[in-house]
């Protein structure tokens, strides 16, 4: 499966299929759906951050015009959202998971929750109704820090929860730890935060619910990464509807990251309530609701200790992280800090010990979820927070010390202490790449310039590896996935030979319409344009698990491989039978099949015909038709991984940090579509620039209120705020996929965050700074060099 | 968005006139604080009077010593007329970076003035430049229509029309944008005329735009950025927030300052 120099093939930067329809407007977003007789929803939030619900008033609403129904958590009789991930404790016992229904029942825990659900002609009438709702709320403390969640005197977010701890858990062997670190000759201590942050996707969430009396049917449109696990989600725990009664729809999403994995219980409550009220229901979050009811990312706090040998060799590692889950357990919350975290603590090292405790705690801020990277951008920022530390407190060059402590390229498959086996990989390479590109050698000319003109230049670098791919149903399953999750494909060739390509992966941004068809079409050698790719419905896809952890190309581009083998194998004997020869003797290429050392051949184009006017056909043998599907289980993760580096310059005066230069050097096995992959690290990078220098989602410790809560306070990255990215790959194949595709989705966010801080405190070295919290913003840069500047002149 | 009554005048007069004759009428001029608050459902007017269709309020002339800028005047007129830009470079500067091209179009420097934003670039601009405000009913100087967070000397039914600057020997403006909203963290505009040097800040106060007045006397015995750097501004008055410390905005007005004269021409 190489690159074949076929203009539309793998390997080649096609322009991506999607555009036009989306800039030109042509797109179907959920909003953009109108059902018959559709009415609209408004959900009335609470304004406190944890209350108790003493009375619900809604006798005047009900009566204002325009209003079809109101409901709230006493007319609500169905289940709750489920957890999709169960964790268990150090001592066995599983994780606590607190009811999490549509409607409060009679408390309310975040800033957002979901009081009542207001049913209008119109979406204005839904909200003036809503404002006549009287609800007396008693209020209560609230707890917010996760720091403190679990000290004492804390708000009680659950009953349940006692020190509001969902669960406490860790990974890895203690006492090899210990034993390690009594030996040490140096230890490099860190505290981390890593801050939550908003994801923003640029379509906010929506949902319609529509029910058809007469069949019993239940149509679900979501903006979602993946209908077939809200089908299963919200049909088999929630709403009780089987998978024969319920579609889900997921059309043109408009960006996802993660925050649309979810099942969300405003989908459910559309749907409950479309049957209730016999018309289809539609809600439209706006983007302050997206504030407070979207699942968040992030939002750990970590101390962590490495100890070296006196040559600078990792010897072992430990961490201790609190995790915020929010109030609810959302779909994924407690596998990020665990599985997608702690299992990447070796990172790209031969850290030979590895030691990490996780507790999770409850919180009356919104849930906290996957958000690109999930896990692993946490995990990559402490361990290159903590390398570098290192280096400064040995002396020893912060790139001979990752060097020193690299994964060999023959170690490869390489166990980690931490549950992983990685398949391939070539740090050596990458970094040395990446320190090209960038220029590293020539940063200290660039440094003695910048202080000219009064500026504190830094250079940063990060070498980081992930797991994605996700992920072998049985290896997650024992790891408490409470579903699998490998992908399905299905191939239809229509009898003219185009080619109709059915993925249960969903498409919210990458491309997949694209990319896809580029792999079938070389793949079948059929035009690019004769592919279609369809997804998003549950009635049209014979199954999927979506797309989310950079998995779309690995497992559901596994998949159609599979298909379509199962595809080539029949046309092969359908071509044998239409040449009269053995099919062990036909070779398909190049879309054409040939009997070897002759010159017969037919296209695949006459093959397809043929098995659909099968006059001249094995009927005895084969059946007629030709079309295919496989499910695909990946026997590993993926391990995508390369060297961030980043360049920033400093205006003491004002603190202000402006990203001066940005080299991405990634291996990401087999590319299909360069240009998809560089828009991929282009969009990675970006969101982790914010995460290092903009974004934060901060709450009032008193109020529990967001203080965050609209683009005037949440800082998003513009496009004047990022320098022109440097992207490269470096790619070894995976070696246990049929197409040696890793994964690129999540990389750009995973890498360039600690990249970015430690070419911040790289810059603020010679003034003395040591350590800077993200979001670097400008107060905090200045008050830093302010503070360092004073125990300076103390001394 | 709440219901409201709509009125469009054609003249000052009327508009007035539509202003008197409602319970609780609200000026609509570019809509670019007023339309976002009213779809949040945080203001909710009788009625809406609609100042886009009186041609007496726009444009931008040469007057006397300075110029005059119509009220319903929008930003990006100001930002490209050659008349601001000889006379005044830096008030078509500050335009030019207000909010973003949409914003620009739209926002009046009318509106501005008189919603008074303590974030807002204008006030900064009227206050150093020593700028006169005429209304339906008289002359206001500058230093006297600024009266603290939204709140201006303008009375009930009173409407902005037209605003005076003198031409200053030079001056310049200096913006250290809020990094979310990019609204003034801090901005400061600096004005040296024939009567000396005014220095007002926007966005730091806690009363809203204000002189800095020891930078004044710095600067105008010495009009240099190294005078404007050595003053301590104290952080007393200023506003703290998730974005900026009374310290660091207080820091940052000597800072801005003295870029302003660097810059000033």
């Amino acid at each position: 499966m190489a690159d074949t120099g076929n203009p539309t093939g793998i390997g080649a930067s096609v322009k991506r299929k999607e555009d036009f329809r989306f800039l030109t407007g042509q797109g179907t977003y959920t909003d953009d759906i109108k059902r018959p007789g559709q009415a609209y929803a408004y959900i009335l939030r609470s304004p406190h951050a944890h209350a108790e619900i003493v009375k619900i008033d809604t006798a005047r609403a009900k009566a204002m015009p325009g209003v079809v129904a109101i409901f709230t958590g006493a007319d609500y009789d169905k289940g709750g959202v489920p957890c999709g991930w169960q964790i268990h404790s150090k001592d066995g016992s599983p994780m606590v998971e607190p009811p999490h229904f549509p409607l409060c029942k009679d408390r309310v825990r975040h800033v957002g929750d979901q009081v009542a659900l207001v049913i209008g002609e119109s979406l204005a009438q839904a909200r003036d109704a809503a404002e006549a709702i009287a609800v007396t709320y008693k209020e209560l403390p609230a707890i917010v820090s996760t720091a403190d969640a679990d000290k004492p005197g804390a708000a009680q977010v659950w009953p349940d929860a006692k020190n509001n701890t969902c669960f406490d858990w860790h990974l890895g062997d203690k006492a090899a730890v210990d034993a390690a670190f009594a030996k040490a000759h140096h230890v490099t201590k860190i505290d981390i935060v890593n801050q939550r942050l908003a994801p923003n996707a640029m379509e906010p969430r929506a949902a319609i619910g529509d029910y058809d009396r007469a069949t019993g049917e239940y149509t679900l449109y979501t903006t979602s990464q993946n209908p077939h696990v809200i089908r299963l989600l919200m049909g088999a725990f929630v709403l009780q509807i089987p998978e024969h009664k319920l579609r889900v729809v997921a059309p043109d999403v408009g960006g996802g990251f993660g925050s649309k994995i979810f099942h969300y219980s405003e989908e459910a409550l559309v749907t409950w309530a479309a049957a209730k009220v016999r018309r289809p229901v539609k809600w439209t979050s706006d983007r302050s609701e997206a504030f407070i009811s979207d699942a968040q990312g992030r939002d750990h706090v970590s101390h962590a200790e490495l100890a070296l040998d006196k040559d600078g060799k990792f010897l072992a590692l430990r961490v201790s992280t609190k995790a915020n889950m929010g109030a609810y357990l959302s779909t994924f919350a407690p596998c990020v800090p665990t599985y997608l975290s702690a299992t990447l603590l070796a990172g790209v090292y031969t850290t030979p010990a590895i030691y990490a405790e996780v507790k999770a705690v409850f919180t009356n801020t919104v849930a906290v979820d996957a958000y690109r990277g999930a896990g692993r951008p946490e995990t990559t920022y402490l361990l290159e927070r903590l390398v570098e530390k290192a280096a400064r407190e040995t002396g020893i060059d912060r790139v001979e010390l990752r060097r020193k402590n690299f994964i060999p390229k023959d170690a490869f498959p390489y166990q980690t202490p931490v549950a992983l086996q990685y398949d391939s990989g070539d740090y050596f390479s990458t970094l040395d790449i990446a320190l090209k590109r960038a220029d590293w050698a020539g940063f200290e000319a660039r440094r003695a310039e910048a202080k000219k003109r009064g500026k504190l230049r830094g250079i940063g670098i990060s070498t980081y590896i992930e797991a994605c791919g996700i992920a072998p149903s049985a290896v997650v399953g024992s790891l408490g996935a409470r579903a699998g999750l490998y992908e399905c494909g299905s191939i239809r060739v229509h009898p003219t030979g185009s080619v109709t390509v059915f993925t249960g992966t969903h498409s919210h941004g990458q491309g997949h319409e694209t990319t896809f068809a580029q792999l079938v079409s070389d793949t079948l050698g059929v035009p690019f344009d004769s592919v279609e790719v369809s997804h998003g419905d549950t009635n049209k896809i014979p199954f999927g698990m979506g797309t989310y952890g950079s998995r779309s190309l690995a497992v559901g581009g596994s998949a159609l491989v599979k298909a379509m083998d199962k595809i080539i194998a029949k046309a092969t004997r359908i071509a044998a039978h239409l040449m009269e020869a053995s099919a062990a003797d036909v070779e398909f290429k190049n879309g054409e099949f040939s009997v070897k050392g002759t010159d017969k051949k037919v296209p695949f184009g006459q093959v397809a015909l043929t098995a659909y006017v099968p006059h001249n056909y094995p009927i005895t043998e084969l059946e007629p038709g030709l079309e295919e599907t496989a499910f695909y289980d990946p026997l590993n993760f993926t391990y995508p991984g390369g060297c961030h580096i980043c360049e920033v310059e400093i205006d003491p005066d004002t603190g202000v940090t402006q990203v001066a230069k940005f080299t991405a050097v990634d291996d990401i096995g087999r590319v299909i579509n360069p240009m998809i992959v560089e828009g991929q690290v282009h969009g990675g990078v970006v969101q982790g620039i914010g995460q290092a220098l903009l974004e934060n989602c901060a709450y009032d410790n008193e109020s529990g209120q967001l203080l965050t809560g609209s683009y005037m306070d949440y800082t998003m990255p513009r496009a004047d705020d990022v320098p022109s990215i440097d992207v490269a790959t470096h790619n070894t194949m995976c070696t246990h996929n049929p197409l040696g595709s890793k994964g690129v989705g999540e990389v750009g966010a995973i890498g360039s965050p600690p990249a970015v801080i430690n070419a911040v405190l790289d810059a603020l070295l010679p003034v003395g700074v040591k350590d800077i919290t993200m979001p670097a913003t400008p107060v905090k840069v200045w008050q830093a060099i302010q503070s360092a500047g004073s125990a300076k002149a103390a001394e | 968005m709440n219901n409201f009554g709509y009125h469009r005048p054609a003249s000052v007069a009327d508009a007035v006139k539509a202003l008197g004759g409602s319970g609780d009428a609200r000026i609509v001029a570019g809509g670019q604080t007023l339309l976002p608050t009213l779809r949040a459902r945080l203001a909710t007017p009788s009625d809406l009077v609609d100042l886009r269709a009186i041609a007496e309020l726009k444009g931008i002339k040469a007057e006397g010593d300075g110029i005059t800028i119509g009220a319903m005047t929008p930003h990006a007129e100001v930002a490209a007329s050659d008349v601001v830009k000889g006379a005044i470079p830096a008030l078509a500067y500050l335009a030019d970076h207000i909010g973003d091209r949409q914003v620009r179009t739209l926002g009046t420097i009318g509106g501005s003035l008189a919603n008074n934003d303590p974030a807002a670039c204008y006030p900064s601009a009227v206050l150093a430049l020593g700028a006169t405000i005429r209304t339906s009913k008289r002359e206001i100087k500058a230093d006297d229509f600024f009266q603290g967070l939204f709140t201006t000397a303008l009375e009930d039914g009173e409407i902005i029309t037209a605003v005076h600057f003198p031409k200053p020997e030079k001056a310049a403006y200096e913006k250290f944008v809020q990094p979310a909203s990019r609204f003034a963290l801090v901005g400061v505009f600096v004005a040296k005329a024939r009567e000396g040097v005014r220095v007002a800040v926007t966005g730091a106060g806690q009363e809203g735009v204000f002189r800095a007045r020891e930078l004044e006397q710095a600067l105008s015995a010495n009009f240099s950025p190294d005078a404007a750097k050595g003053v301590k501004v104290a952080a007393g008055n200023l506003i703290s927030d998730l974005h900026g410390t009374a310290e660091y905005r207080a820091h940052l007005i000597p800072v801005l300052t003295a870029r302003a004269v660097a810059a000033a021409k």
